[in-house]
């Protein structure tokens, strides 16, 4: 059975619509990467699938008893609330201060249980974040952005560890990613995103697809035509991302 | 024991300390100072409804807090910045509350006993209100503790956990309109919110989780009470006050300490 599974999901924040009849389903040990433009409600696909977003309309099943390791985008840690990464790992939960430090032998800072959680840099922030998502041995990780501050080495280390976590326990991974490149390697499943789902399938299946090349373009695997993409361009009804000659023009403007 | 009012008011305001330690932490660790002004301020008009209706003025004071806390998350995000939404509450309340005062001529009420406190003057029965608020308060947060620091931490954290944030938000409410409704004896509407952030600011430095800060906190509240009479005594100063001076000299200090640490 399906870890979760989403059925014609609108969300919306006032009038505008984020997104519109998303349907998706997660299966046990699979990683999926979410793709898509600013705006395009890949972070607040994520929020529903946690519970933190109420969904328009639609509806999203969890299998019974699901466990759920969720990495935000970045935590932001006031200067007023004392907290040891210690701490903050056995947090709510009922997890033994063995456990959290194993968390952290796996998470590769095992040094930082002493630390104060407003201290850590970006990259041993990520990799807490991440252990404290793995403490509780998830069946579901969910990360938003969680190499976002992160260098190349860093970032590649961290989606290595991500696939290690997949393989040592078995939990299904669904993460956002703007680094294509990671994404088409690291990936069982791609989702393109746009206010609705334009496209899945495959890494390559995908990448080969009219309508990601016309939101990431073609030239070095989407990487750079990411940053120069139009976001405002039409969806007629249906999902018609053909490279007509308008499209064409409008990204050329937004180059320069 | 008991007889002595300096004893029920040392025990007063050591009851006061015990409830505000983990609840001010809790408004230092989420930026809710000024919500603690609001709910005090609107305690002014629930002391002149209750003597008004004849109902305790605990009572009073907490029904009119609780509904204050209600309406700030009824009006929050549809447009007003949280800062500008409670000082229009917290003052139109406490404003309000001084103009309903004056329509009690029939009941002489001694207002500033109310801004101010007055914490020589507790009753063994205000004692047992204000214990029995303090160890409510403390249970209700002591229950709660694990799902309100994930939720202050963050709420996203919070709902991958099982925990809703917004259900945590009305708990820590629910405990400051207590503490409100209790310490109005003790240290006066206007003192409140003092007592609830300066201990927890003043065990900041000293803390290294938020157990610790919490723990300590407590500590320095009831010292500053305990000190901040015997003080109030020796000086022939009002005994409210007195106890936020200590606690603000220990704020002080252990900011001192701390910057000379560093």
């Amino acid at each position: 059975m399906s870890l979760v599974t989403v059925t014609n999901l609108s969300v919306g924040y006032g009038a505008e619509p984020v997104l519109r009849n998303v349907s998706l389903s997660i299966e046990p040990g699979e990683i999926v990467t979410v793709v898509g433009p600013n705006g395009s409600g890949k972070t607040t696909l994520l929020r529903s699938l946690i519970g933190a977003v109420q969904p328009g309309g639609g509806r999203i099943t969890r299998k019974p008893g699901l466990r759920i390791g969720y990495v935000p985008q970045k935590l932001h840690i006031d200067q007023t609330l004392p907290m040891t990464v210690d701490r903050f790992l056995r947090l709510p939960g009922n997890t033994s201060k063995t456990s959290s430090a194993a968390a952290l032998d796996r998470a590769g800072v095992p040094a930082l249980s002493r630390h104060q959680m407003s201290a850590l840099s970006g990259g041993q922030l990520q990799r807490v974040l991440l252990a404290r998502a793995l403490i509780n041995q998830p069946d579901f990780l969910l990360l938003d952005e969680a190499t976002q501050g992160l260098d190349q080495p860093g970032s590649a280390a961290f989606y290595q560890q991500i696939e290690q976590v997949r393989q040592d326990t078995g939990c299904a991974v669904l993460m956002i990613s703007h680094e294509l490149h990671v994404v088409m390697s690291a990936s069982d499943r791609v989702i393109c995103l746009n206010g609705h789902v334009c496209c899945e399938g495959t890494p390559d299946t995908v990448s080969a697809a009219p309508e990601y090349r016309a939101l990431f373009g073609t030239g070095t695997g989407g990487a750079l035509a990411l940053y120069r993409h139009d976001h405002d361009h039409h969806h007629d009804g249906e999902c018609n991302h053909g490279s007509d000659k308008a499209h064409s023009d409008k990204k050329t403007e937004a180059a320069e | 024991m008991l007889d002595d009012f300096m004893t029920r008011a040392a025990l007063a305001g050591i009851g006061v300390a015990v409830a505000a330690a983990p609840l001010g932490s809790f408004v230092v660790w989420r930026r809710m100072a000024y919500f603690g002004d609001a709910t005090a301020h609107a305690a002014v008009l629930g002391v002149a409804l209750s003597l008004a209706l004849q109902v305790s003025v605990f009572a009073g004071a907490m029904a009119v807090a609780l509904v204050m806390a209600v309406i700030v998350t009824l009006l929050a995000g549809r447009g007003y910045a949280m800062d500008t939404l409670l000082g229009v509450l917290a003052h139109s309340a406490l404003a309000f509350g001084l103009v309903a005062v004056s329509f009690l001529s029939g009941i002489r009420i001694d207002l500033m006993a109310y801004l101010f406190g007055d914490i020589l003057a507790v009753s063994r029965g205000d004692l047992a209100v204000i214990w029995g608020g303090a160890l409510l308060v403390v249970g209700l947060i002591g229950w709660r503790w694990s799902a309100l620091l994930t939720s202050t931490l963050s709420a996203d954290l919070a709902y991958a956990s099982g925990i809703d944030p917004k259900r945590e938000q009305l708990v820590l409410t629910l405990a400051l309109a207590i503490t409100v409704a209790m310490a109005i004896k003790v240290v006066g509407v206007l003192l409140i919110t003092a007592m609830l952030i300066i201990p927890a600011a003043a065990a900041r430095p000293f803390a290294s989780t938020p157990e610790q800060m919490a723990l300590t906190a407590a500590g320095i509240g009831a010292a500053s009470a305990v000190i901040g009479l015997q003080a109030a005594l020796l000086l022939d100063t009002p005994a409210g006050p007195s106890i936020v001076c200590v606690a603000a000299l220990v704020f002080l200090g252990s900011s001192v300490l701390s910057s000379l640490r560093t």
